[in-house]
């Protein structure tokens, strides 16, 4: 089977998993919110360390890339699971979606350098540390303009990008690996790859 | 209006090494009314798709061919409208007349024209509400029928059916099937996809049975395919009419009381209820759709707080945690003594292979590793699931899932067994064998509790009923 | 649990307008905030947001659910710049070990959260008072979104109170099976993995049937849509994004006028 798709042009089913991804973080970082109020105080001493849990929030725009492999998947996924937060009532309101459209941008480009041919770990690596990195500077430049430079702003955005490259990068590879072998993906180039049963 | 020409048919999905379904010739002319029947996993849901025009060239191979009018079905779109088993994923918007205009709209239908006929549809199948009520807000059965007027509004010619009815009670399932009856014009070609043969007959007037390894088996009218091989079909799996199951009647008398509810209840999901299971009795809790049944088989397994009376449960349950309420138990204490089986056997799965799936109750609850192996190959023995004991629980078909989730909760032979649905869009053969395992378990000494809208079900199992009103 | 309840009387004059005008509006007014760190500014805007509330039909008792997490974002900023504040200009006030607060820092933690408060408020107001059938609309008609991939995500975004329901059927599901985690933080991260993994499966499962379904009743068949739901993008529409940059430009003049402007970039 073919590694990628024939045609760039999106069919209905990408664009509702795409979006139905999107909605499923909506609801996994509203989850993932309960749970870390619950397990929180460990980082009141050290803020920027919370960076480390950056990459969670920057899965779906990896995951939807890897999984369907178009033009635009990674920005579309990260875009729409920002809209839908807002629409859900986070309390950054409209904001969160430029900040999406950006985080989103940084996969997109990843994926557009290996031409939407390549979507292996190295690949899924870079997109993470792309997304990181657009989150990082919108952060870097919009919210964290004054505080100090060598004990927080720099820290704080190395950390995000590590994060993102191993969380999101990584993370979302093995996903989307793990996601193929329940035959969920059947439909998609994502799970061409798995032996037949 | 339209008819149907399929011609040595096969379809094979991407990812899959078996046919889905292969070998298919079948000819339907226009207004001819079809009941399309086989066991499960012979291909009957992937023929209707294929029909449908809703199997992408990129989504697996096909053999032969598929014509609507002499047209690829990818190309007549138009002329077919299909309904499929599971109403809430195929509403589309969130407001009701919103949804059957959707339809109106991808066809280009002149906006001056939409609204009169979405409100003739809705007319048509009965749907008792404004066009403006939410879809989250409907019932099953209202769901359903709003599923299937947003097909009827687009006149279709060919009218595809598949299962419709599963998930209602069966008032509801009467609604649609009077709906379905009521809403076809005379020139419509119908196929229905349908395991309770009995409920479909006053639709049709052929049936079509597909063989599980490829082909047609048997294609007349009722009387003639039934009548030729009614008993080979129902070995097989089809539930032929006229062919009652043997009741399992309970051997022994009831034994000590297990659980008791105590004006339980749960605002606004389920209003106060009595209830006492005793070990050695099967009890059936039924009700309409969104009485509260499966909202009372979560509190009766100790799975959610009651948020109004006590659920107890006795000494021969529990020993000394009888003095605290199951839903504080710690997990592993309460699937030793209380197994719960989910209406959707999917939530259920928490591992990557059927074995796991089964070995993870047991080691949960301390079994030493060699008893664990003889408890899990002796269920998949039982339940035919051998042969998958290293595959995914995700990739089984709807009647294998089924049969596994009630395997998990049997593997720790929990003394009192509670299950939600366990029979819904079975085929005969495994019906047959749920209705065995859960006798036996009654038989053992056990306590087991079903939720079920399935008559037969009730007839041929239950000791004793509890009917729930609406909340 | 997570419900998608309209939180507004739909009915209110700017409740009413445009969606797409609504969300440009909350956009141009968030984006002119964001480009000062002073305090005067963001306090005229968050003044003038408070006293548009009626207009919008929102009660401040929904906005104060909505936005209460805002408040702790505030707590976060006074803490971070009180350890890492980047000048500690001014008058010191508290001197304990490296933790010394001044009255530049004071006043640079308030500036902070007005802004913060002042770039977040718009878009929660819009968003409180939107319905996603009619802003989905709204894009396609008057922004020119693509009607496919509009209508996709609004077909996905009906499926978000069905996934929180089966959330939590899937914890419970757990439990039944002798899976739970106790106070062990690091069984709590598992289990939280192994659900958010059956979520996710089964939303994919279910985003596949709704797009069989979609393309079953004509989705993407290549026809031209109609529209069967008209929106109007008229005059007041616009005067709403023209009011919403003249009122945050206004903010701004008067922060430099006064004295106080200073500018995130420079
Ligand atoms: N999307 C899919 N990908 C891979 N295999 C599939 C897919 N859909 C169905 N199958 C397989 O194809 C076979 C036929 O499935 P189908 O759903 O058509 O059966 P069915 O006759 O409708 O059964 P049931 O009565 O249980 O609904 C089964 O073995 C099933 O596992
Ligand atoms: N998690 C939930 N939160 C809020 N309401 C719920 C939830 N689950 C169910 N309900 C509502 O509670 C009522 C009872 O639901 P329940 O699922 O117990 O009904 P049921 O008798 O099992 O119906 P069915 O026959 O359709 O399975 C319904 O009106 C339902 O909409
Ligand atoms: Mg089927
Ligand atoms: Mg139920």
């Amino acid at each position: 089977m073919k590694q990628h798709p024939a045609t760039n042009r999106w069919r209905t089913i990408d664009i509702v998993v795409a979006a139905v991804i999107a909605v499923a973080f909506g609801v996994i970082f509203w989850a993932w919110g309960l749970l870390w109020r619950a397990v929180d105080p460990a980082f009141a001493f050290f803020p920027a360390g919370q960076a480390v849990m950056y990459g969670v929030w920057l899965v779906p725009a990896v995951l939807g890339g890897l999984i369907i492999r178009k033009p635009g998947a990674a920005l579309f996924c990260e875009a729409v699971a920002a809209t839908i937060s807002a629409l859900l009532g986070s309390e950054w309101g409209g904001i969160t979606i430029v900040q999406g459209l950006i985080q989103g941008l940084g996969a997109e480009l990843a994926f557009a350098a290996f031409r939407y041919r390549s979507f292996r770990l190295p690949t899924a690596l870079l997109a993470g540390t792309l997304t990181g990195l657009g989150a990082a500077l919108f952060d870097f430049f919009v919210w964290n303009v004054d505080y100090a430079l060598g004990s927080y702003r720099i820290p704080y955005a190395l950390l995000t990008v590590v994060s993102a490259a191993i969380i999101a990068g990584v993370g979302g590879w093995y996903l989307t690996r793990a996601l193929a072998g329940t035959g969920a993906l059947d439909r998609f180039p994502a799970a061409r790859d798995r032996t037949l049963v | 209006m339209s008819s149907v020409l399929v011609r040595g048919f096969g379809w094979r999905h991407a990812g899959r090494r078996a046919w889905a379904v292969r070998g298919v010739d079948l000819r339907v002319e226009s207004g001819e009314r079809v009941l399309l029947l086989g066991p499960s996993g012979a291909g009957k849901s992937t023929l209707l798709a294929a029909l449908a025009g809703l199997l992408p060239e990129d989504s697996g191979e096909q053999e032969g061919t598929v014509e609507i009018d002499g047209l690829d079905p990818r190309k007549g779109r138009e002329r077919v409208g299909i309904v499929f088993q599971d109403p809430e994923s195929q509403l589309v918007m969130a407001r009701s007349g919103d949804d059957v205009a959707f339809g109106l709209e991808n066809r280009g239908v002149p906006a001056g024209e939409i609204w009169p006929r979405v409100d003739e549809a809705l007319r048509r199948v009965g749907f008792p509400y404004h066009r403006d009520r939410p879809t989250a807000a409907l019932s099953g059965g209202e769901q359903q029928r709003l599923a299937l007027a947003g097909v009827l509004a687009l006149r279709p010619g060919l009218l595809l059916l598949d299962e419709p009815t599963a998930n209602l009670d069966p008032a509801g399932a009467a609604l649609v099937r009077d709906a379905v009856a009521g809403a076809l014009d005379a020139d419509t070609t119908l196929i229905l996809v349908e395991h309770r043969v009995a409920d479909a007959l006053p639709l049709v007037d052929r049936v079509v049975v597909l063989e599980p390894g490829g082909g047609v088996r048997a294609d007349g009218t009722p009387e003639a395919v039934f009548g030729a091989h009614g008993d080979a079909l129902a070995a097989e799996g089809v539930w032929v009419p006229g062919r009652p199951v043997p009741p399992r009647r309970a051997v022994a008398p009831a034994g000590d009381l297990l659980l008791t509810a105590d004006r339980l209840g749960l605002p606004p999901r389920l209003a106060p209820t009595d209830l006492g299971v005793r070990a050695g009795e099967a009890l059936a809790v039924l009700g309409p759709n969104g009485a509260g049944k499966s909202t009372l088989a979560l509190l009766l397994g100790g799975l959610l707080r009651p948020g109004a009376g006590t659920v107890t449960a006795s000494p021969a349950l529990a020993g000394p945690d009888a003095r605290t309420p199951p839903h504080r138990w710690r997990a592993p204490a309460l699937a030793r003594r209380i197994g719960s089986v989910f209406q959707d056997p999917e939530h259920q799965f928490v591992t990557g292979t059927v074995f796991d799936e089964l070995a993870l109750g047991p080691r949960r609850t301390g079994s030493p590793e060699p008893a664990i192996r003889a408890t899990v190959d002796a269920l998949l023995a039982r339940l035919r699931l051998e042969r998958l004991a290293a595959a995914n629980p995700y990739t089984l078909s709807g009647g294998e899932a089924r049969r596994l989730s009630v395997a998990t909760a049997l593997a720790t032979a929990p003394r009192l067994l509670i299950c939600d649905e366990p029979t819904f869009g079975q085929d005969r053969r495994t019906w047959l064998e749920l209705v065995d395992l859960f006798a036996e378990q009654r038989d053992g000494g056990h306590g087991v509790v079903t939720v079920t809208h399935d008559p037969e079900f009730v007839a041929a199992l239950a000791d004793r009923t509890l009917t729930l009103g609406r909340a | 649990m997570i419900t998608l309840e309209p939180v507004a009387a739909p009915d209110a004059p700017l409740a009413r307008r445009n969606p797409v005008a609504k969300l440009a509006a909350a956009l141009v007014f968030s984006f002119i905030m964001i480009a000062t760190l002073d305090p005067v500014a963001p306090a005229i805007a968050v003044a003038v947001e408070l006293a548009v509330l009626p207009l919008f039909g929102v009660r401040f008792r929904v906005l104060a659910r909505r936005a209460w997490p805002l408040l702790l974002g505030a707590v976060g900023i006074l803490v971070t710049l009180v350890l890492f504040a980047a000048e500690r200009s001014g008058r010191v006030l508290v001197e304990a070990g490296p933790v010394v607060v001044t009255s530049g820092v004071l006043l640079t933690a308030l500036g902070l959260v007005l802004r913060m408060f002042a770039v977040a408020l718009p878009g929660v107001i819009v968003f409180a008072t939107t319905d996603p059938t009619d802003l989905a609309d709204a894009l396609i008609q008057n922004a020119k979104a693509p009607a496919r991939f509009a209508i996709g995500a609004l077909a996905a975004f009906r499926l978000v109170p069905l996934l929180g329901q089966e959330w939590q059927m899937i914890s419970l599901a757990r439990r039944a099976r002798g899976v739970d985690a106790g106070r062990n933080p690091l069984a709590k991260l598992r289990l939280f993995v192994s659900t958010a993994f059956a979520l996710l499966v089964g939303a994919i499962r279910r985003g596949t049937r709704l797009a069989v379904a979609m393309d079953a009743r004509g989705f993407d068949a290549g026809t031209p849509r109609t529209v069967a739901r008209r929106q109007r993008f008229g005059a007041a529409d616009g005067l709403l994004i023209a009011g919403a940059a003249a009122v945050a430009g206004a903010a701004l003049t008067v922060s430099v006028l006064l004295g106080t402007f200073r500018p995130l970039i420079g």
